[in-house]
Formats: structure tokens, sequence, C-alpha cells
């Protein structure tokens, strides 16, 4: 089956910075993808240049098939970009600028959609009311009726909760979801790390420009995640090596171990108090992406 | 075709949601110009034999209406746009950039029209004339609402801020369209500011337009059509080539 999207040797230079420095990288259909890295990693240069937004020095990138040069239309036909900032036309009303994007793409009688979007995604009462008019996570949650008004079957969400409520964000999720369930392919950039384990089946991680890591969120966990053992201590103590090896990184008033099995806690307990420690408090952490990104992005 | 038709009523829709600004505010300075400058040169001034000075106002301040709109309307469109971040809703879809220019410029010529219209009706009170050929009225107010709407498409785009744009029509724009004849005629020049005039493209607009009621002008309007097709056509072919490179559109 032809990829979602299908990314080949990309290299974009904005002066003296690499923003891309090589990225191939493929897609399937029906996926929900995420795209991490700090910023500056090149995660919305990579989405610019499959949007046509941004021009690669050198590579392909395609969308359905379509190349996003060669066949620009039918690529950009594939693809709903929800963008990273918060931008908006202030002439026009919610319904206005949904029925104006319905037209750039060419759909004439585009109602019955447009309603059900704007209904699951809780904008039905302000369909009528000027873009400026609306809060931060409206705005948003607007941006995301914008780039499913042509029913693309790929979607692109750049940091699409930022500034979103924690009631707003789960009722976007919820939605995203069913489109996903529904068939669309979802690529997904955020700095919500959870988010991303959360929702995505595979994740590519990039670092200045090139892709560090690329797998299912599974073994993303597996491979770089342990579970954690968090100890508050009454003074600080001098580990043995034994222990230190276990240990993940200070943190206030205590240390954080990592181990892999349950058993494993006893013994890290027992070394703290051989070392002459006195616990104060201790609490208990399932292996999360936030490891994974971090032990990742200090790797590379 | 769907996208540029959807474009262009946009665009349309944009200038006639603040019509007040867009459109009712420069009909009122040119009726304003119309007032003091026809009061205080009447008796003093007859450009074209058989002409009086109002009547012979009223072409060149229309001809400056349409102009300085068409020019407005294309870069403010732009340049607003590109600064609140809402162009991304236009360069994602699949729009051509001849779709975009074409879209641009036809909505740039109609609000110019549509302001020239308002001039002409608003000054009919005070004047009278006959229309003596009234296809060159209309070959100059869409060519030269062209010329100045591509004008704005690059001035929109090659503008960051609004400071930029506010110097390139008003170190531009605005002294050619001043020293193009609207209010005088050349003739009334010494010779060598007369020569100065035929390097502004402008005096060619504004006197070929002119030439469309009278019958008269300074030079022949075909000549004038020339000049004006000429600068219409290089500057197209200069803002396609911007758009097709994504220049400052796309990075």
């Amino acid at each position: 089956m032809t990829p979602a999207i299908r990314i080949a040797g990309v290299t974009k230079r904005f002066r003296s910075l690499q923003a891309l420095a090589g990225v191939d990288l493929e897609v399937a259909q029906g996926e929900f993808f995420g795209l991490l890295g700090p910023n500056g990693a090149g995660k919305t240069t990579l989405i610019s240049s499959l949007s046509g937004l941004a021009r690669p020095d050198s590579g392909t990138l395609e969308v359905m098939g379509h190349d996003v040069v060669r066949d620009y239309r039918a690529a950009r036909m594939a693809l709903g970009v929800v963008p990273q900032e918060l931008v908006f036309d202030p002439f026009f009303s919610v319904r206005e600028m949904l029925v104006l994007q319905s037209g750039y793409f060419g759909l004439k009688k585009n109602d019955d959609w447009i309603d059900e979007i704007l209904h699951h995604l809780d904008l039905t009462t302000k369909a009528n009311a000027n873009m400026r008019m609306l809060s931060g996570g409206m705005k948003r949650r607007a941006l995301v009726a914008q780039a499913l008004v042509h029913r693309p079957p790929v979607i692109v969400l750049d940091e699409p909760t930022a500034g979103v409520d924690v009631e707003l964000r789960q009722g976007l999720w919820t939605f995203i979801r069913k489109l996903n369930q529904d068939g669309h392919t979802i690529v997904l950039t955020t700095h919500y790390l959870e988010e991303a384990e959360t929702l995505c089946g595979r994740i590519a991680m990039l670092k200045a420009g090139r892709i560090v890591a690329l797998d299912t969120t599974a073994n993303l966990l597996q491979r770089f995640a342990s579970h954690t053992l968090q100890v508050k201590l009454a003074a600080p103590v001098t580990l043995p090596p034994l222990l230190a090896a276990k240990l993940l990184r200070e943190v206030a008033g205590g240390l954080e171990f990592g181990f892999e099995h349950f058993d494993d806690v006893a013994d890290i307990l027992a070394g703290v108090r051989a070392a002459g420690g006195s616990i104060v408090d201790m609490a208990l952490g399932k292996p999360d992406m936030e490891q994974v990104f971090v032990g990742i992005m200090n790797q590379n | 075709m769907e996208g540029f038709k959807t474009l262009l009523y946009k665009e349309c829709l944009r200038f006639w949601k603040v019509g007040f600004q867009t459109v009712l505010s420069p009909v009122l300075t040119a009726v304003l110009y119309l007032l003091i400058f026809g009061h205080v040169l009447e008796d003093h001034v007859q450009p074209f034999p058989g002409v009086n000075y109002t009547a012979f106002l009223v072409p060149g301040l229309v001809m400056m209406t349409v102009l300085q709109n068409a020019f407005a309307n294309s870069s403010s469109s732009l340049i607003q746009s590109k600064i609140t971040g809402n162009i991304v809703f236009v360069l994602l879809p699949p729009i051509s950039y001849r779709e975009f220019y074409a879209a641009y410029v036809i909505a740039a010529v109609l609000r110019g029209a549509m302001c020239g219209a308002g001039v002409l009706l608003a000054a009919l009170p005070f004047v009278s004339f006959d229309i003596a050929q009234p296809g060159w009225i209309l070959a100059f107010t869409l060519l030269g609402g062209a010329f100045l709407a591509s004008l704005g498409v690059i001035a929109g785009i090659w503008a960051d801020k609004f400071d930029q744009l506010a110097a390139f029509q008003n170190f531009l724009i605005m002294p050619l369209t001043m020293l193009s004849g609207v209010f005088y005629s050349i003739h009334s020049l010494p010779a060598f500011w007369q020569g100065v005039s035929h390097f502004n493209p402008f005096f060619f607009m504004i006197d070929g337009f002119r030439y469309g009621f009278f019958g008269v002008s300074d030079v022949s309007p075909w000549t004038s059509i020339g000049v004006v097709l000429t600068c219409f056509v290089v500057l197209a072919v200069v803002t396609l080539q911007m758009l097709a490179r994504g220049y400052k559109l796309r990075a």
C-alpha cells in the first residue's frame, strides 16, 4: 500500500542553520504517528516542507504517493495541517472561514461536513462569532476545523494542544482518535510527551535536523525507559558503586533510581539505608516517554 | 478554478466588510480635493480649450483614486496576512501562484474601480461633461489598476512591517501620483519638468484616462496605453516570478 507520507533524503538550510540534515521517513496509512524533538530540532521545518510552506534544498516528499512539488495539487488535497501558531483572519466568522477554506480546496457545497466538524469540536454555538471573539482554546479548535474541512486522508497537527485547557484537550483527542479510527493518518508533534505516549503507535525523534530514534512507542519504552523509585532523604548520602549504577538522577531533596523488576526495590532501599540514608518519603513511577526522550537526546 | 474564485471572493469580501475605510474614505478625500482645488483655481486655470478646471480635475481625481486604492488593496491585504500569519490559509490549499496573483490583482482592480466610480458619482453635482471615448476610460482603469495592484502585490510580499509598506506608499506611489498631472496639464510646466513627467508612468495613466472624457490629452492615448501596457507586463512578469519562487512566502 502507498505510504501516507514518504520523505527521502530531505535537507534544508537556513543560512548557517542546518534545519534538516537528511531526513528519511515513511508513515503508513492509518498510523497515529508522533514526531518529537526539542525546540529547533526541525519538526516544523519538516512539516512545512511537507505542506509546501517551505522548499527543501534536496530530497523528495510525498503525500499519499503525490510529490509535494511536481504534483502539489493532489498532495495538498490529501493533507490537512493544523499550524503551530494561533493564527486567524480577523475579518471573518468561524463559519465564513470554513466556507472559504472549503472553496480554496475546490469544495462548493460543504455545509453538512462543516456542521459536523463544528459539532465535534464543540464550536456550533460559535459558528457565527468573529474569530477575534473566541478564546485561545476555541481558536485552536477552529484551526483544527480548518485543517479538516476538505476531509484530508492525512492530518498533521503541529502542537495542537498548546494553550488548550484539560477538558478541551480531551475532547480534541477524542475527536482526533475517532478520525484515526475512521482511517485518517495522523501525524502529531507535541511537547506533551504523555500525549504522544498515549496516542501514538510509532514515534520518531528529531534532533538537530536528524532522526535519532524511530520505533513503536512500546519498543521505545522498553528499550529506553525503566520503572523508577524516588526516595527523599533527611540528608545527602554517598552511594556505593553498585547502587550508584542504578541512579538515574538527583531530584529535589532525594534520588531517583531505575529498576527492571519490583524485587529490586527492596535491594535499593536496603542499599540506601546501609549507606546511612534516612528515607522520609518514596514514590514509584512507571516507564514513560519523558525518560525515553531525555535518554535519547542525551545519547545523541 | 474554484480555489481562485474563492480567493477572489474572499479578497472582495475583505475590503467590502470595512467599506467605510476602503471605499467611502477615499471617495470623500477625492471629493474634498475637488471642492477645494476647484473652488480656488476654477477662474484662474483652463487646462484645455473649452474645458473648465473643475471638469478637468474630475478624471484626474477618479484615476488617482483608482490607482491608489488598487495598490492599497493588494499590499495591505498581503502584509496583514503575513504579519498575522493567516497567509498560511491560502498557501496550504492547492492554489497555483498564477491563480493567487490573478485573485489579488482582480480584487484590487475592483476596489479601485468602485472607489473611482464613487468619486465620479460624487462629482456629478459639481460638473457636467460628456464622455467622449468610454473605451479608453475602461482600458486605462483596468490596465492602470492592474499595474498598481501588481505593484501592491510586490510591496506586500517584500515589506516585513507596516512601516516599510508606508514608505513604499508615501515615498513612491504618492509622489508619482501627485506629480502625474492630476491637478494640472503638463503643458503648463517648464520644458524640463515636462520632459521629466514623461518618465512617470502615472502621467500616461492619468492623461490617457482623461482623453476618454474630453477627447484631448497631452500625449496620444495610443502612446499612453503602450507605456501603461508595457509597464504592466513588466510588473506582472516580475510579480509572477516572485510568486513562483515563493519569495518571502514559502521559506
